[in-house]
């Protein structure tokens, strides 16, 4: 049976590049890097280039770059971290409808605890509005987390624009780039933000390993504590071979960013194209100008059924997905995010997230519609509302 | 490696009983795809009371298609009275067990027979024990089925 991997924003395969630059680093190179002695330090040189490539990439210093073990921890830490550091400024924090679970259950967490948290609403393309940032800006609020790049409609937000409103009001500027970085540019100093949270996995190096940028000169307590890593910020003995693998990645990330954003907005256009010429009764979900959307994300919603047995019926042929349906949610909501966008929920229930990347091929697409177009119609045939009139 | 047991799989990879009989005995309707999961049951009831024919339409996961199959299954044969004994309960057990999280999508179908049932019994002037003081609700209950929507 053929095999075609369509959910890279959910995660990807590591790269061999990669895998290889790791290797050593489990082997001979094995050494704590807080050692002394010559394995010590090899690894140690592995975490210092790391470093380096993953600055590159955002075009940070390295001293700005903390290593953590995945984009939740770096999401968790700045936002606990800039609580608790600027209480005596304020306790107010603004972030939007649509962030990751690892901003709004940190930011509900926070919330127990005397935070109080503006969550901004989104057009129906997934845009947050400047204007409403500004408006929810007061006196009392110490940081702005918006991400730059949404998992599930793909919506690039206007960073720069939002983290200059945050900045002429004196207020700290966070953004989630877990989905960002490696398919749309992103550079810290010309975005003017003062942190960004990045994850490896989502650019086909391993998983459990993440970063915290943190703009030089601003200080944020340590989240895990315990040892002198990460110069004190970040405890904890370095997942070296993880952390040598995400700078890999990184550097193959930058050097390919422009390669692989045309190669997936090249897919994803022709994925749209066969679907719609195939398949009548669905909906885009996001943004319909693709330049304002991640290069490999397309949403779609088939009107009369249900995402998981879409899921399920794709998984059967080889093809791997995912879907916005109440039903495969651990909460049995639909998803937060469609919800945000006023996708009604029987829409929602029948959305599909196809991410296509690196190692997608048309002759994979061409492969996937024909599966697709069967399963719908399968499905369709067994949906007591299919062509009903006001089907919900 | 999957998300349910092979006797589910199968059901929902090839599910039995699909359709819709025209003029039925009795047509119930159960959910709504607001929420997720609807189905649609009609069955034909001979003179001694027997379901000879059961066949239902459903939109929802794999594990309310698979659910909807069985239950189709089950109650072919039998007298309403035996019909409106089955319990979700039994359907699940019938199919080898569901994960926890979705059983909840699998008991639409014990609702959706028993509102055909209903119809048939309204229809024929009929009356069942199981059926004694049921109001048919079509709106499923929130807490069984996690329909959360605000309207
Ligand atoms: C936008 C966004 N933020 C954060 C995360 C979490 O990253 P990680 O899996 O490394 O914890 C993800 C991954 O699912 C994501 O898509
Ligand atoms: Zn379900």
């Amino acid at each position: 049976m053929r095999h075609v991997y369509l959910d890279y924003s959910a995660t990807t395969p590591v790269k061999e590049d990669v895998v290889n630059e790791m290797i050593p680093y489990f082997t001979e190179k094995f050494g704590n890097p807080s050692s002394l002695y010559a394995p010590g330090l090899e690894a140690k040189e592995g975490l210092n280039k790391a470093r380096k490539q993953v600055a590159d990439l955002i075009n940070a210093e390295e001293r700005e770059i903390f290593f953590t073990s995945c984009g939740t921890e770096a999401d968790n830490w700045v936002l606990e971290g800039v609580a608790d550091a600027y209480k005596s400024k304020g306790n107010h924090i603004i972030t939007t409808k649509i962030e990751h679970h690892a901003i709004l259950h940190t930011c509900q967490y926070l919330e127990k605890h005397g935070v109080e948290v503006t969550y901004l609403d989104v057009d129906n393309e997934g845009f947050v509005s400047p204007a409403d940032l500004e408006a929810a800006i007061t006196d009392r609020t110490i940081l702005v987390s918006i991400m730059m790049v949404n998992n599930e409609v793909g919506t690039i937000q206007p960073i720069k624009e939002l983290a200059a409103i945050a900045k002429a009001h004196g207020v700290l500027f966070h953004t989630d780039t877990v989905q960002a970085i490696g398919n749309v540019p992103v550079d810290v100093k010309d975005l003017g933000v003062d942190f960004i949270s990045m994850s490896a996995h989502k650019i086909y190096g391993p998983k459990g390993v993440g970063a915290l940028y943190k703009r030089a000169g601003i200080n944020i307590p340590s989240f895990v504590h315990g040892g002198a890593q990460e110069k004190k910020k970040r405890a904890g003995t370095e997942n070296s071979a993880g952390i040598v693998g995400f700078g890999k990645a990184a550097e193959l990330a930058m050097n390919g960013l422009a390669e692989h954003a045309a190669h997936s907005d090249q897919l994803r256009r022709m994925l749209w194209d066969k679907i719609q010429a195939e398949i009548s009764d669905i909906t885009l979900n996001g943004p319909a100008d693709f330049t304002r959307r991640h290069p490999g994300n397309l949403n779609v919603s088939f009107d009369y059924v249900e995402g998981e047995s879409i899921l399920l019926l794709l998984d059967a042929n080889g093809i791997s997905v995912s879907t916005g349906s109440a039903c495969s949610s651990e909460s049995l909501d639909t998803s937060h995010v469609l919800n945000a966008l006023q996708v009604p929920p029987e829409k929602a229930n029948g959305a599909v997230r196809f991410t296509v990347g690196d190692f997608t091929s048309e002759e994979d697409l061409d492969y996937v519609v024909e599966v697709l177009k069967k399963v719908i119609d399968t499905l369709r045939k067994l949906s007591p509302v299919n062509g009903m009139e006001g089907w919900k | 490696m999957a998300l349910y047991n092979d006797t589910v799989m199968d059901h929902f990879m090839n599910p039995h009983n699909v359709g819709e009989i025209e003029n039925p005995s009795g047509r119930g309707v159960y959910g709504s795809p607001v929420c997720g999961d609807m189905m649609l049951v009609t069955i034909n009831v001979d003179e001694n009371d027997i379901i000879t024919e059961a066949m239902f339409k459903t939109y929802g996961c794999g594990s309310a298609i698979a659910s909807s199959s069985m239950a189709t299954d089950m109650i072919k044969g039998m007298t309403i009275d035996e019909a409106l004994e089955v319990s979700n309960k039994k359907i699940v057990e019938e199919l080898g067990g569901l994960p926890a999280i979705k059983i909840h999508c699998s008991v639409l179908a014990e609702h959706a027979i028993k509102n055909a049932i209903y119809d048939y019994a309204e229809k024929n002037g009929k009356h069942y024990k199981g059926l004694e003081g049921y109001v048919p609700e079509t709106d499923p209950d929130a807490h069984e089925h996690g329909c959360q929507v605000d309207e």
